[in-house]
C-alpha cells in the first residue's frame, strides 16, 4: 500500500528532458538529480514536492531518451508513484527495474486534479481519490512483471535467480 | 502463421521456433552498448549481480560520446568510471577519444551490428541498427547492467506496423523527411511498444546512410524498434565490415501486421518539425518565416558522410549568414577523414562553419553549442523537446542537412531551392 499523497498534475508526452534535463546528466547521484526533477516543466517543482506525493500525467509519460536518471530523479525526489494515461516503453521498463511504482489509468489521469489527495493500493492497482471520493482501476501488470516488482527490481531478480 | 522479420529474430534468439506478439521472452544478445551517461549507472549496479566478469568482452561496446571530450570535471569523472571498467574487464570495443564517434554512427561502421542480430543499448537511439536488418532497441541502465552480466534480456514481442513507401523522391528530400513525415502522421506515441518495419521501392532506392536516419527516429514515434530487411545494398555495406557471421531474415508474405500504411513518397516535401515535439511537422515552405540564431549539422541522425556531403554542396562558394552560428559534427573519425579527403570539410569551413571532433555535443544540450534564452536553432538532430539544446525558453526546429545548409546561408529556415 502506498500511503496518502498529494497529486501534482502534468500534461501529455512529458519527455525525459522535462523530467531531468541533459545538462544535469554529468552526474548520476540520485540526490543531485532530485534537485532538478521536472524542472523544465515546472521550475518550482523540486522545492514544493513532498515525500510521498504522486505525479499524475497524461499519455506517453517519459517519452524520449533512455536515461534511467529520469525515474531515479523522480524516486529520489520522494515521489511515491507515477500515475499516467500511458507510459513510453523505455520509461516503463526503467521504472519497474529500479522499483519506482507506476500505474497506467487513462481515467485516473483525466479525472484527478492538481492537489487531490490520493491513496494507491499497489497490489490491486486501485487508485482512490480521497478529495473527490472516486476510485479508478489501473491496468494490471503481467505476471512476469509482478515477479520483478516483488523481487525489488531487475538486479535483485537476476541476482536471486543465480545462473541463468 | 507467417512471421515478421522482428518476430523471426526474436524467436531465434529466444531458442524458439515461433513467437507471437505480446509474448514475453528471454533473448540472447549479440551486442550490448552503453555510453558515458548511461554506463556509470550500470556499472554501479553491476557488482550487485554477483558476476565477476561481463558475459562476453567482445560483445560489449562502450562509447564516451555524450559529454566527451569531457566538458567539465563531473563528466570527466563519469567517463573515467566507464574507462576504468572497460580496462578492468578488457572490453574490446571501448573507443577512446581519437577513435571515438557518436555510438550509432560508430557501431555499424565498425561492423559491430549485423543483420539478424539482437542488440540492446542503454541509449534510446539504439533502434538505428534496424537499418542493417537487426533487432535493436534502447533500454535503461539497469537492464544494461543485467545484460552485461548475463548476455540476455527479457522482451515483450512487439506488434509490427508496416510502412510501405512507393514513388520517387522529390529534390532535396531524404530519409529524414520520410521519417519526420511519418511521425507527423502517427504522432510521438503512434508506434508505442511496436515495431516499425519500412518496406517498398522508395526504401530499396535509399542509400544506407538514409536508411540509418529513418530507423534512428523510430523511437520518436515511441517504437520499440525500426527495421529494414537486408537487401543487396545492406549486404554490400556489412560485408565490407563484418568480422563474424550473421544471418539474414525477411518477413513472410503472410506475416501479421497490426496496421499497414501505404505512403506515396513522391508527394512528400522537405519537412520541418516545429518546437517542441518531432510530430509538429510542416513542409519547409510553411516555415520560411522562422529566423534563426544557430544551425547544427550532425548527430546520430544526420552526421554521416552523405549528410555532410549534401550540406557542403549547398554551402560551397557561399557564406554562412553573419547572424548565424553554423556548427558541424561529423559522426565518427572515419567520416571526418573521408570528409577531409573529399574536400567537404574545407568547403564547410570556407563557408564559415565551425567543425567539431565527433561528439553528441549540442544535440542533447550537453556542450559545444548551447542555446541562450529565447534563441532559435535548426538542427539535423532528432529531438526538439523543451530545453533540449539549452535554455528551457530556447527553441529547436528539425530538418534534413540540405535544408539546414540553406538556412545557414539565409539566416532563416529556407529551402535549398532559394540558394541555388
Ligand atoms: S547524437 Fe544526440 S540523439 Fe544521438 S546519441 Fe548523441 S545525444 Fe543521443
Amino acid at each position: 500500500m502506498i500511503g496518502q499523497g498529494k497529486a501534482w498534475k502534468f500534461g501529455n508526452d512529458v519527455d525525459t528532458d522535462l523530467i531531468i534535463p541533459a545538462r544535469y546528466l554529468n552526474t548520476s547521484e540520485p540526490s543531485a538529480l532530485a534537485q532538478h526533477c521536472m524542472e523544465d516543466a515546472d521550475p518550482t517543482f523540486p522545492n514544493k514536492v513532498g515525500e510521498g506525493d504522486i505525479i499524475v500525467a497524461g499519455k506517453n509519460f517519459g517519452c524520449g531518451s533512455s536515461r534511467e536518471h529520469a525515474p531515479i530523479a523522480i524516486k529520489a525526489a520522494g515521489v511515491a508513484c507515477v500515475i499516467a494515461g500511458s507510459f513510453a516503453r523505455i520509461f516503463y521498463r526503467n521504472a519497474l527495474n529500479i522499483g519506482l511504482p507506476i500505474f497506467e489509468s487513462p481515467e485516473a489521469a483525466e479525472k484527478i486534479q492538481e492537489g487531490d489527495l490520493l491513496e494507491v493500493n499497489e497490489a490491486s492497482g486501485q487508485i482512490t481519490n480521497l478529495t473527490r471520493k472516486e476510485t479508478y482501476q489501473a491496468v494490471p501488470f503481467p505476471p512476469f512483471m509482478q515477479e520483478l516488482i516483488k523481487a525489488g527490481g531487475l538486479v535483485a531478480y537476476v541476482a536471486g535467480k543465480g545462473e541463468q | 502463421m507467417g512471421m515478421t522479420i522482428t518476430e523471426k529474430i526474436l524467436a531465434a534468439h529466444a531458442g524458439l521456433e515461433e513467437v507471437v506478439s505480446g509474448q514475453l521472452i528471454n533473448a540472447k544478445l549479440d551486442m550490448v552498448l552503453a555510453n558515458d551517461v548511461t554506463a556509470p549507472v550500470s556499472i554501479r549496479e553491476f557488482p550487485k549481480l554477483g558476476k565477476a566478469s561481463v558475459f562476453d568482452k567482445s560483445k560489449v561496446a562502450l562509447v564516451p560520446d555524450h559529454f566527451a571530450p569531457n566538458k567539465d570535471i563531473q563528466s570527466a569523472e563519469q567517463t573515467k568510471i566507464m574507462r576504468d571498467f572497460a580496462r578492468k574487464h578488457e572490453i574490446e570495443n571501448y573507443f577512446e577519444i581519437g577513435q571515438m564517434g557518436i555510438e550509432h554512427c560508430l557501431l555499424p561502421e565498425q561492423g559491430l551490428t549485423l543483420p539478424g542480430d539482437c542488440i540492446i543499448g542503454a541509449d534510446s537511439h539504439t533502434c538505428t541498427y534496424g537499418a542493417v536488418g537487426a533487432f535493436a532497441t534502447g533500454v535503461g541502465s539497469t537492464d544494461l547492467a543485467a545484460a552485461l552480466a548475463t548476455g540476455q534480456a527479457w522482451f515483450r514481442v512487439p506488434e509490427s506496423l508496416k510502412f510501405h513507401l512507393f514513388g520517387d523522391l522529390q529534390a532535396w528530400v531524404g530519409g529524414k523527411d520520410l521519417i519526420l513525415y511519418i511521425i507527423g502522421k502517427i504522432g510521438v506515441d503512434g508506434a508505442r511498444y511496436q515495431a516499425m518495419e519500412f518496406t517498398g521501392e522508395t526504401i530499396t532506392n535509399l542509400s544506407m546512410d538514409n536508411r540509418f536516419t529513418i530507423c534512428n527516429m523510430a523511437i520518436e514515434a515511441g517504437a520499440k524498434n525500426g527495421i529494414i530487411a537486408p537487401d543487396a545494398k545492406t549486404l554490400e555495406y556489412v560485408n565490407a565490415r563484418a568480422k563474424r557471421d550473421y544471418k539474414v531474415y525477411q518477413s513472410d508474405a503472410n506475416a501479421k501486421y497490426l496496421q499497414v500504411f501505404e505512403i506515396d513518397a513522391a508527394t512528400i516535401e522537405p519537412q520541418i518539425a516545429f518546437p517542441h515535439l518531432p510530430e509538429n511537422t510542416r513542409s519547409v515552405k510553411e516555415a520560411t518565416h522562422v529566423k534563426l540564431d544557430q544551425v547544427v549539422i550532425g548527430s546520430c541522425t544526420n552526421g554521416r558522410l552523405e549528410d555532410l556531403r549534401a550540406a557542403a554542396n549547398v554551402l560551397k562558394g557561399k557564406k554562412v549568414h553573419r547572424e548565424i552560428r553554423l556548427l558541424v559534427f561529423p559522426g565518427t573519425q572515419q567520416i571526418y577523414r573521408n570528409a577531409l579527403a573529399e574536400g567537404i570539410i574545407d568547403a564547410l569551413v570556407e563557408a564559415g562553419a565551425a567543425v567539431s571532433t565527433p561528439t553528441c555535443g549540442p544535440c542533447l544540450g550537453g556542450h559545444m553549442g548551447i542555446l541562450a534564452k529565447g534563441e532559435r536553432a535548426l538542427a539535423t538532430t532528432n529531438r526538439n523537446f523543451v530545453g533540449r539544446m539549452g535554455h528551457p525558453e530556447s527553441e529547436v526546429y528539425l530538418s534534413n542537412p540540405v535544408v539546414a545548409a540553406a538556412s545557414a546561408i539565409l539566416g532563416r529556415i529556407a529551402s535549398p531551392e532559394e540558394v541555388r
